[in-house]
């Protein structure tokens, strides 16, 4: 085995990955999506993050 | 990251070249074009932070180890020297635009601290972080493919369990910022690096060319990655939602976990992972890796021969970095270098326990089966 097939079968996992994502997600909107910077549009930032704080529960 | 053998391989040609590359801009296009802009844009940086990790072969575990087994400093000052820079920029940048930029600011606590410590041990066991996972997986490195799944399951876990881990005992969330907190900062870096410095063999201080690159295309890329994206560059919270889409995939109930349903994360599940921003530099770093080692033929190297009881170790360590990386509040990217570089003081406390952890992990390795015992 050489180090290409092993690439080929992460390429392989991101695509499944990604068909699997396709089906289930709810379909891509581009009209709703944040402007393409942050730094001066006026919105929170809102993504999730590693390093935030975990949710209070309910 | 890796090493390539070019004797026995020929460099692709002209015409294969130029395809890729028109595929790669097809797939940053097509991201803009469906998911929006700034997922293409988000993208595209974290195919830039793939490309500067795999192309100047710059990384943070394999630094760490050199600064322990040889007391080589210089990976470690061009890490301090690209956080450093990158906070120059950051921390004003956060003190005059905190509503629409967040810092990467995280309590530090007991289970952040062991947290730390296990990621920094697992860490070396597979030669490889939160990034340089990702990177080695893309660049055909067994060991890295086999550990990201586990790495993504074990993050998924983690986040399940993370209220109550933090609930053992944390303190507030404790932040640096504005000029002072910039300055302590750079204080602090400072110090370090003298340390390295004090402790490092001679010489060690000289940075070889390939480290000035990748630690100013890494800073500059992390700077565009915060003004881009709102947040400092991480990578843990995208590996963990792809197993949560995966369980929802097969009809798991997430509802009994605090922090998959809590509504940004719910949402997220049910959002395409193209909106995601840790899953688009993610998936970036995997393609940007992927992408210099085709370039420079590294793939055609045979993959190295590993006993089963290795094997074991790299599933286990994967589960525990992606466990582990989630009470810590962070990886190497999340807590180390987006941490102190935006200001939080957990991730100095990461710094230390990580560094701790990784001492232990070198001398794990022998008998683990994963390299001749000294």
């Amino acid at each position: 085995m050489r180090r290409v097939h092993v690439t080929l079968l992460v390429a392989l996992g991101v695509v499944g990955l990604l068909a699997l994502d396709q089906a289930q997600s709810q379909p891509l909107n581009p009209y709703n999506a944040p402007p393409m910077i942050a730094l001066g549009s006026g919105l929170a930032a809102t993504g999730g993050h590693c390093a935030a704080p975990p949710p209070v529960a309910r | 990251m890796t090493a390539t053998t070019p004797a026995a391989t020929t460099a692709p040609g002209l015409v294969s070249r130029s395809l890729i590359i028109a595929v790669v801009a097809a797939s940053v296009l097509s991201v803009a074009l469906f998911a929006g802009p700034r997922s293409g844009l988000v993208l595209l940086i974290g195919l830039g932070f793939g490309l500067t990790l795999e192309g100047f072969r710059f990384g943070f575990t394999g630094p760490w180890r050199r600064m322990i087994q040889e007391r080589d400093a210089s990976g470690l000052l061009a890490q301090l020297l690209a956080i450093a820079i990158v906070a120059c920029a950051a921390l004003p940048l956060l003190a005059a635009n905190g509503a629409e930029l967040k810092g990467a600011h995280a309590p530090i606590g007991l289970a952040m601290i062991g947290g730390a410590f296990v990621f920094g041990a697992a860490m070396q066991i597979v030669l490889g972080c939160g990034s340089g996972t990702l990177v080695n997986a893309g660049s055909g490195n067994a060991i890295g493919a086999v550990a990201l799944p586990f790495f993504a399951i074990g993050s998924f876990a983690g986040a399940w369990h993370l209220s109550w881990w933090t609930a053992l005992g944390s303190l507030p969330v404790m932040t640096l910022k504005g000029a002072g907190g910039l300055g302590i900062t750079l204080l602090g870096l400072a110090g370090v690096a003298a340390l390295a410095l004090v402790i490092g063999r001679r010489g060690s201080h000289r940075l070889p060319a390939r480290y000035w690159g990748a630690l100013l295309a890494l800073a500059a890329l992390a700077i565009l990655h915060l003004v881009v994206a709102g947040q400092p560059w991480g990578v843990v919270y995208g590996l963990g939602l792809w197993v949560a889409k995966g369980v929802v995939a097969v009809g798991g109930d997430l509802s009994g976990s605090v922090f998959w349903s809590a509504p940004a994360n719910a949402a997220q599940v049910e959002a395409s992972l193209l909106t995601d921003i840790t899953s688009l530099t993610d998936l970036g770093l995997i393609g940007g890796a992927a992408l210099v080692a085709w370039w420079r033929a590294g793939l055609a190297s045979p993959v190295g021969v590993l006993p089963a009881r290795a094997w074991v170790a790299v599933i286990v360590a994967g589960l525990v970095l992606g466990y582990s990386s989630r009470l810590a509040f962070g990886c190497n990217i999340g807590a180390f270098f987006s941490g102190i570089a935006t200001g939080s003081a957990h991730g100095w406390v990461w710094f230390a326990a990580a560094f701790a952890g990784s001492w232990v992990g070198i001398r794990l390795r022998p008998s683990l089966g994963l390299e001749a015992r000294r």
